[in-house]
This record gives structure tokens, C-alpha cells and sequence, in this order.
């Protein structure tokens, strides 16, 4: 005859040790700080069957910037301090006062903006040598982009009653990127010696 | 008059700790949820550039990551005192390794998110840009086109 017996209780007074010992292992694996960076485009590989011809640049809409080995910067023939770059590039992307020596401006449709005319034309060409630092080329970079943001923050608050860039809708925030667009150009480091080379 | 209290009448019942494993397991589950985890050791010293114009890379599943740098100290006599590229946690021979990392990462994303893959660039401030230029090439002829300078917040002006 079988016997009825009560199936015992099991004991949970571990659990809350097991799940504390779950707990600080993930609390130790977890890495909660997330990466930031300078995020950047690079431009579309060159197709080795349609090699683009060089396309005539008009001279005044090019800002050369070019780093040597020892991290000092040349801008348009001139040596000049990474301080100084971000107000240099400013000037230089929007041509307030319609200079003969900086980029040419044209008219242009922009949905939400009208016709403006804008230096969009300019090119900003970037070349750095074998040997320069990733700081130094990095704080260039910086300097660029932090010109085109001003630049469009600028913008996004006169145009659009004083919100900022960050706060515009996608429309707009397109309306405003195509006012001011990011043309930073890097040489290509293989072509450039090849070029060189060929004394075109 | 009042009435005094009896000593060692009335006893604090004890607390009861039943509920603590649920509470226990809410904030386990919780960074179960969270948790991402690391990506890999470095084998490579990285003190990374400082910069200001940071975005912050929000989506880790679509971010890949490229490490340059010198071999940390223990890992010198075996691979050398100059910049080397780390690819997972190996070290990659040549820069042309990269190419055929990258493809092999984003074979194995989603195919929805493939074209949002990012190519992060750990990569040490005192690295000469030759290794960089070179690896940058290599994620053009793959189209990696989207890529992240890894930085810190430059604390200080603006």
C-alpha cells in the first residue's frame, strides 16, 4: 500500500544568493559607457574602368590644407595654427561678403529656403603626409566639421525662428545641408604620387 | 498618568527578506537587458585623440571595429614595436587584411542592416596616418564608406 506523503517544500533561501551571484557577474561584464566618435564619409572607391577625368577647379573655390610629417599645417600656401583653421574655414564655406578671392557663388533652389546664392562649388582638399600624427590630422578634421556645424547652426537659427539645428525636422534639416554642403575632399594618397609622376 | 512601557514587552517583528530574490532577479533582468558586452581585450595600446564634434554610436550590432596601435608590452617580442592593426584579437599581417574582414562582417549582419554598417577607428593619437590612410583605402574598395574616429570629449573650450 502505497503511503500518501506531502511533497516536501523546496528550500528557497538560495535563490536570492544564486541570482545575487547572476547579478554582479553581469554587472561586471556589462560595459555601459557607449563609444562616440567623429563619424565621417568616405568617398566611393574609384572605378579603374571609367577613370574620371580631372575636373577643372576654378582656383578660388579650392581651400588647400596640408599637413606634413612634423604636424604643422599649410593653408593656401600660408603656415597657420589649428586655432586659427575653424574661423579661416568659415569664411571661406559661406564667402559673407562676396570676396573676389574666396569660392564663387550661385544661385540656387532650396525647398524651404528659396533661391540663395551659395558657394556650392567649394572644395575643401585635405592632404596629409605618411607621417603626420592621427591627433593632429584628427584635430583638423574636428576644426572642419565643427565650421560646417556652426555654420549650419547659424543658419538654422535665422531661417527657422531661432531653433536650432539639432531641433529641425528632416526636411529642413536637408534644406539647410544643401545651403551649406560638406565638400571636405582627402587626396588620394597613391594617385597623388602618380601624378606627380606623370607632370601633367 | 502615562503608562510606562513594559521592558521587552513589544518585539520589531523580523523583516521579511521573501521578497528579495524578485527584487534580486528585476535588476538582474534588467542588466541582462543592457548589458552589452565588450568587444574584445586590446592587444594594442590605445590612448585614444580627443575631438569635439563627437556623435555618439548608438546601435552596437551595426559597428565594427578596426584597432591600430603598438602591441602592448607583453605582446612586443612577439609582434614587433611598431603600429600593427588589430582585427577581433588578432593582429591583422598587413592592412590588406582588413578588406577581407570587413566583407566577412558584413556577410554576417542582417541584410537590411548592411548598408548601415559602421567601421569604428580605435586607434592610438600617436599612430603615423600611412597605417591609417592605408586601412582606410582598403574599406573604400569594400565600401565600408561610413566610419567613426573613436575620440574623447575634449573637456575645456566649448
Amino acid at each position: 500500500m502505497a503511503r500518501k506523503r506531502e511533497v516536501q517544500e523546496i528550500n528557497a533561501s538560495s535563490m536570492a544568493d544564486i541570482s545575487f551571484l547572476l547579478l554582479i557577474f553581469f554587472l561586471v561584464a556589462t560595459s555601459m559607457s557607449t563609444d562616440q566618435g567623429l563619424s565621417r564619409k568616405l568617398p566611393e572607391p574609384i572605378d579603374p574602368k571609367n577613370v574620371q577625368e580631372d575636373v577643372e577647379i576654378n582656383k578660388r573655390n579650392v581651400m588647400q590644407i596640408l599637413i606634413n610629417s612634423k604636424d604643422m599645417l599649410m593653408v593656401n600656401g600660408e603656415v597657420m595654427q589649428v586655432s586659427k583653421l575653424r574661423e579661416k574655414a568659415k569664411e571661406f564655406i559661406a564667402n559673407p561678403n562676396n570676396s573676389e578671392s574666396l569660392p564663387v557663388k550661385k544661385p540656387v533652389d532650396i525647398p524651404l529656403l528659396g533661391t540663395q546664392s551659395i558657394t556650392k562649388d567649394h572644395v575643401i582638399s585635405l592632404q596629409n603626409d605618411r607621417g603626420t600624427s592621427y591627433q593632429a590630422y584628427l584635430d583638423v578634421q574636428n576644426e572642419l566639421v565643427a565650421a560646417y556645424s556652426e555654420l549650419r547652426e547659424e543658419l538654422s537659427r535665422e531661417k527657422f525662428q531661432g531653433k536650432s539645428y539639432m531641433d529641425l525636422d528632416s526636411a529642413e534639416q536637408k534644406a539647410v545641408q544643401t545651403y551649406y554642403p560638406q565638400r571636405i575632399s582627402e587626396a588620394e594618397p597613391k594617385n597623388y604620387g602618380q601624378n606627380q609622376e606623370g607632370g601633367q | 498618568m502615562a503608562k510606562f512601557r513594559k521592558e521587552g514587552g513589544k518585539k520589531l517583528p523580523a523583516i521579511g527578506t521573501s521578497s528579495l530574490p524578485d527584487i534580486i532577479f528585476m535588476l538582474l533582468f534588467f542588466f541582462m537587458a543592457t548589458a552589452s558586452k565588450k568587444e574584445v581585450s586590446y592587444r594594442v595600446d590605445l590612448s585614444l585623440p580627443q575631438a569635439t564634434e563627437l556623435t555618439k554610436l548608438e546601435k552596437k550590432s551595426l559597428v565594427n571595429y578596426v584597432y591600430i596601435g603598438v602591441p602592448k608590452i607583453n605582446e612586443r617580442k612577439n609582434n614587433g614595436v611598431s603600429s600593427r592593426i588589430q582585427l577581433d584579437d588578432m593582429f591583422a599581417k598587413s592592412s590588406k587584411e582588413v578588406a577581407g574582414y570587413i566583407e566577412r562582417k558584413k556577410l554576417a549582419m542582417p541584410e537590411k542592416d548592411r548598408e548601415k554598417m559602421i567601421v569604428a577607428l580605435k586607434v592610438d593619437k600617436d599612430t603615423k596616418m600611412g597605417i591609417v590612410t592605408d586601412v582606410k583605402q582598403e574599406l573604400r574598395n569594400v565600401r565600408a564608406l561610413k566610419i567613426n574616429y573613436t575620440a574623447y570629449q575634449r573637456k575645456g573650450k566649448n
